[in-house]
């Protein structure tokens, strides 16, 4: 058993708007770029070029078909990475004291040094969110980058989690969700930001986003049109006259 | 509690960056590549992100860019030149070195140049240099030249181009700042990716309403506030139901289209004479109005004139003519052009149609923008504001890939334009060197004789039959009879007909086929099986039928195998490229911006980029330009002649720091000018003047700028051409007017397609079939995290879309008794293929679609023989013929689009039933082919060379 911080100053997380992911895999290539060369054992690749290719990923994007009530099926991309929660179980049930939660910053992270890649964690998370690194035989997980996050040897503007920083959506974002005026807080609280499986009892830090409500082409209201300039046939003509005797100052 | 590791917080990076220009899709964005040294010295590539200076991506990277380290080093990348041991298609090669394969690729073209040079057809693909490898097939003096456009979006360039003179993504884009509502249609998430990303962000944040009309509800689709899953190939009924609406309501752009287009243009009303449609123009030439403060007829010149939009004419002699609008408010208010009439094809309900032209005409009149931005027109008129309809639009290759894409996409630009939305604020805006209209351009050349250059560029905009290019016979020059009856406005050439034209022998056999860059026996060949049987046919004395087959890639891809001399190009990162304003550039519509790409690493291969290759190609067969007075090549390599050449005096392929250093766009060759771009960070951008943003084609501070820049010689303003009269003028030939008529059988689809107002008719394919027989429409949809066949290659991006299923609409798994993972027979009038299914339930009712180009043939791409790509990835290509189903007196025409000659990829139409219970495998077996480089490595753990 591995114990958990009683609190922490701050709860680093991310805001993932599901509004305007469209599902374009580049915050999970990002992530594993920068993480195969970073913190802890390379991202590794088995059957890399062969007939059932598999590998280690971070993060990882998931399309689900949602069919509401009204109105055809829509397709919501899902980003999936850890939730760095409150209360993670996959902190408690590590054996070795490898899997830990960060006092400071409350970043759920292994000490690969001390992980025996027992994967007990792997099964207690309930978000599928870690993955066993086939190769270096350690548990891998998101590291909210926190090689970049701190770095003094990078740009300011560059001190943030590498999926954040290459989101062409502008999708994710990163911050303080312990600060109820931080720019992730206000967001959260404006678009009614949500935990993943609340009833899981984690207290997930990572929100998401909702998807705005749609307009349903098919049964969304119809048009009645404005009135017609054109009818009965022939009266458009009358309307154009108008029109350009208005422009023309007459 | 264990007390916490101590993490080492600001480790280093990597040891240097180094910036250039990304390729692993055709978006050009601006990359800093990281690199490490390794244990043995050498320099590695340890990460690679957005340019956040760049005006492309500013910062941003997509999935395939941020993968771009496992495309470097990819173990697909060829090694040496490989000459061919074994027949075509089998891989079997020889590895020889480059010298002998410079002197190989000289012994063939050679005597071709000496004899005829026609006999080379050379053909690029995915090409970026196409300002320098049309040149250097111009020296050469073959007509047959182009790159992949034909098969990929000419639609739209031509459409754009002779509406407005400019296009849709590379020449323009959405005011993503403005726009406060934005349709798009049809659009491929592989291409142009992060603009668009970073687009649809900024109208989400503002609140802007995103309209999407695509069969398929992925990607851009998903988040798109409403999704118009329209049935494909009937966009444009779509859209001209929306121009019906604004038209009945009044809703249209009244001062604009006076100013700014040619609607107040008289069109002569004469049936049956010669000139009927087109424009009745004055002694001098230029087009005649009615002055609506005489009720006369004027020249559209006279700057006092107040052109009316109605009315008739009697012209000098007594003719009639009306204006444009005129025709176009009688054409399109007809009910025959209502939502009603479009609903059931379209699979759109009328109310939605009319709910959306509600919205468009409200957003664009109601919600008008103005900016206090004082500009002054080219007729020195001073105006205080810049106002916008802001309404945007974004159209590609849905749109481009049917037989009616020419009009299609036409319809959607006299839509922008009847809104006032072009190169307005919030509209859609040009990126320079556009706008520059169709008579600005060239006129195509194919005249040609042994030993001397072609006359004119290859490509170029025809402005009626007289500039086709037949010979005296009526036959056409070109092998791919781009310019001929068959594709008259083929503005970017016909790729996808070279090989079938050439093994038929028709307009003529060909001794030399040189590609670049463009898996032809593969994903871009409609008929994939025929075209791989093609280029293995054999004459009567066992001669291949294409003699002999050269081609330059960096990978070992399917066209490899079928190449009698293989040219190893270099990957992206070990190259000298220029994104030129020449050609394709990275302009923004608020900048001018140009490119390179420098070699951030040096090649460990005996390999060389092409277009280096070229230059010695050129030099070794004497082409002018490329040698100097005693012989010796003019330039060391492409570095060189990106730097020293000029097309123009003082224009040349790279516009920043031109002559001493301070000269932009103009100026002399600068031997510094690649070392200021590498310390710019591989780019050059350049800001428009505030006054001249806006309304660039009538805006005298812009065109004046233009000029200075060198993208013209002197102040081109124009008029929009809502009525295109080139396009009258194929119809009158069609009618049987002028000398050069087109072959009977054509006259009808050219009658019916070359419409001067946009049209819309049904896709050719649909009309030739049984509709009961091939009930269904099938397309393909571009992953955003996958470019075209190049993905597969790349350890990361496979594990994202290593197979691809065929998704089929609830509805008609259910009627088919199909669930999720059978496999199922597809069949058109051309073939059948057996696929995995799945179903879903997001996309149009009649459509069935897959991924592009995620199947390989066995033994391509260093992938394993067994890879999901060989086992459940598959081509919908060997569906669709290259020529549509034969008509009753056996013709089989092309296709493609009957203007352009665009290749009509999403026409297909098909059924679907069930395979049977041993039928779990693809068909058909494309067999396989030998891997000159092997296979991958099993583990890839990219990183742990510098942690060890």
């Amino acid at each position: 058993m591995t114990t958990l911080p009683e609190t922490t100053n701050r709860k680093l997380g991310l805001v993932i708007d599901l509004d305007v992911c469209v599902g374009c895999h580049a915050c999970a290539v990002a992530c594993k770029e920068w993480n195969t060369g970073a913190y802890g054992a390379p991202l590794s690749d088995q059957d890399a070029y062969g007939a059932e290719p598999s590998g280690t990923w971070l993060n990882r994007v998931h399309s689900y078909e949602v069919k509401p009530q009204d109105g055809p099926a829509q397709i919501v991309h899902f980003p999936r990475s850890c939730l760095h929660c409150e209360d993670a179980p996959c902190v408690t049930v590590c054996p070795t004291g490898a899997s830990y939660k960060r006092a400071e910053d409350g970043i759920v992270l292994v000490n690969e040094d001390r992980c025996m890649g027992c994967g007990l964690c792997a099964w207690a998370c309930p978000y599928g969110a870690r993955e066993m690194d086939m190769d270096a035989g350690v548990m891998k997980k998101c590291t909210l980058c926190v090689d970049r996050i701190y770095n003094a040897q990078i740009p300011a503007e560059d001190r943030v989690p590498s999926c954040v920083r290459t989101c062409p959506a502008n999708a994710r974002h990163f911050g303080d969700l312990a600060d109820p005026e931080s720019d992730v807080s206000r967001m959260v609280a404006e678009r009614g930001g949500y935990d993943l499986m609340p009833a899981q009892g984690t207290r997930p830090v990572n929100k998401y986003l909702p998807p705005r409500p749609k307009t349903p082409c098919e049964t969304g209201p119809g048009g009645a049109g404005e009135a017609s300039v054109a009818t009965p046939p022939g009266s458009l003509l009358g309307w154009l006259d108008r029109a350009l005797a208005v422009i023309d100052g007459e | 509690m264990t007390p916490e590791p101590e993490l080492d917080l600001s480790p280093r990076v990597s040891d240097e960056i180094r910036k250039t220009t990304c390729y692993m899709c055709a978006c050009r964005c601006g990359i800093n590549v990281h690199l490490r040294t390794g244990p043995d010295g050498r320099k590695i590539v340890s990460y690679i992100e957005g340019n956040r200076d760049h005006p492309k991506n500013q910062g941003v990277l997509c999935a395939k860019g941020s993968a771009g380290i496992m495309q470097h080093y990819s173990p697909a990348r060829l090694k040496k030149p490989l000459k061919r041991s074994g027949p075509r298609g089998t891989g079997e090669f020889e590895e020889i070195s480059w010298e002998e394969a410079m002197t190989l690729a000289t012994d063939w073209l050679a005597p071709v140049r000496h004899s005829d040079p026609r006999k080379l057809a050379f053909f690029t693909g995915r090409d970026q240099s196409q300002s320098f490898t049309s040149w250097w097939a111009q020296a050469f003096g073959t007509p047959n030249y182009a790159a992949h456009g034909g098969f990929c979006s000419v639609n739209m360039a031509a459409a754009g181009i002779y509406t407005m003179g400019g296009a849709f993504w590379e020449f323009g884009a959405p005011d993503w700042d403005r726009a406060k509502m934005f349709m798009i249609f049809g659009v491929a998430e592989d291409h142009d990716s992060n603009p668009i990303k970073i687009g649809l962000s900024k109208l989400k944040k503002r609140g802007a309403k995103i309209v999407a009309v695509n069969p398929v509800r992925t990607g851009y689709n998903a988040v798109a506030d409403e999704w118009v899953g329209i049935t494909p190939g009937t966009d444009g009924l779509f859209v001209i139901a929306l121009i019906h609406e604004l038209l009945r309501m009044g809703k249209v752009d009244v001062a604009y289209l006076r100013r700014y287009t040619n609607a107040p243009w008289l069109v002569i009303d004469d049936p049956g004479a010669a000139d009927h449609g087109l424009f009745a123009r004055g002694e001098d030439g230029h087009p005649l109005i009615i002055d609506r403060r005489t009720g006369w007829v004027a020249s559209s010149e006279d700057v006092d004139a107040r052109p009316d939009l109605q009315g008739e004419a009697i012209l000098p002699g007594g003719r009639k003519a009306r204006p444009v609008f005129a025709l176009i408010a009688e054409k399109y208010l007809d009910s025959g052009h209502g939502p009603e009439a479009a609903a059931e094809r379209c699979g759109v309900p009328a109310g939605a149609i009319r709910r959306l032209a509600g919205d468009l005409a409200r957003t664009a009149f109601e919600e008008e923008i103005v900016i206090e931005q004082p500009w002054t027109d080219w007729r020195g008129k001073r105006h205080e504001k810049m106002i916008g309809r802001p309404v945007a639009f974004h159209a590609m290759r849905g749109i481009s890939a049917h037989s009616n894409g020419f009009q299609t996409c036409r319809a959607i630009h006299l839509l922008q334009m009847l809104l006032g939305s072009v190169e307005t604020p919030g509209g859609f805006r040009f990126k320079p060197p556009y706008p520059k209209p169709a008579e600005g351009h060239p006129r195509p050349h194919a005249e040609c004789r042994p030993d001397t250059p072609l006359a004119g560029p290859h490509l170029g905009y025809p402005m009626g039959p007289d500039d086709l290019l037949l010979d005296e016979a009526g036959s056409p020059r070109r092998i791919d009879k781009a310019f001929s009856w068959e594709a008259p406005l083929a503005v970017h050439g016909l790729m996808h007909m070279v090989i079938s034209n050439a093994v038929a022998r028709d307009p003529y056999g060909i001794d030399v086929l040189f590609l670049y860059m463009a898996n032809m026996a593969w994903n871009s060949s409609m008929n994939t099986a025929g075209v791989m049987e093609m280029l293995t046919r054999t004459d009567e004395n066992g001669d291949y039928v294409i003699p002999k087959i050269i081609y330059s890639d960096a990978y070992s891809s399917e066209m490899v195998a079928f190449a009698d001399l293989v040219l190893p190009d270099t990957t992206y990162l070990e190259r000298h490229d220029c994104i030129s304003l020449l050609d394709r550039p990275v302009s923004e519509p608020d900048c001018a911006a140009d490119a390179i790409r420098w070699p951030v690493v040096e090649p460990d291969r005996d390999v060389r980029g092409f277009q280096s290759a070229l230059l010695d190609l050129g030099a070794r067969l004497g082409l002018p330009g490329f040698v100097e007075e005693d012989g010796s090549p003019r330039y060391k390599d492409y570095a060189d002649y990106m730097v020293r050449h000029e097309r123009r005096p003082g224009i040349g392929p790279l516009a920043g720091w031109r002559g001493e250093g301070n000269g932009r766009g103009r100026g002399a060759p600068n031997p510094e000018q690649l070392q200021r771009y590498i310390n710019n960070g591989g780019f050059f951008s350049t800001e428009i003047p505030e006054e001249a943003q806006f309304f660039k084609p009538w805006n005298a501070d812009y065109q004046n700028w233009a000029v200075s820049m060198g993208f013209y010689d002197k102040p081109t303003p124009y008029l929009f051409q809502l009525y295109v009269e080139p396009l009258r003028r194929f119809q009158l030939a069609a009618e049987g007017h002028g000398d050069r008529q087109p072959p009977d059988a054509m006259r009808e689809r050219i009658a019916q397609a070359f419409e001067p107002l946009p049209t819309w008719y049904p896709p050719h394919e649909g009309e030739r079939i049984d509709p009961s027989a091939f009930p269904l429409h099938a397309l393909t949809q571009r992953p955003a995290a996958m470019y075209h066949s190049w993905g597969s290659q790349n350890a990361w991006l496979r594990q994202i879309h290593g197979e691809n299923p065929l998704y089929v609409p609830e509805a008609l798994a259910r009627e088919a008794g199909l669930e999720d993972g059978d496999w199922a027979w597809v069949t058109s009038h051309h073939g059948r293929i057996r696929v995995p299914i799945r179903i879903t339930a997001a996309s149009n009712n009649k459509t069935l679609w897959t991924w592009n180009a995620i199947g390989k043939r066995k033994g391509a791409w260093a992938l394993d023989r067994d890879a999901p790509e060989t086992q459940r990835g598959f081509l919908l290509n060997h569906l669709i013929h290259e020529l549509l189903p034969p008509k009753a007196d056996g013709m089989r025409w092309s296709n493609s689009d009957p203007v352009t000659g665009q290749a009509a990829w999403f026409d297909l139409r098909v059924r679907i039933e069930k395979a049977g219970p041993d039928e779990e495998s693809l068909s058909p077996d494309t067999g396989g082919q030998q891997s000159p480089v092997g296979t991958g490595p099993s583990v890839v753990a990219f990183g742990k060379a510098w942690k060890q």
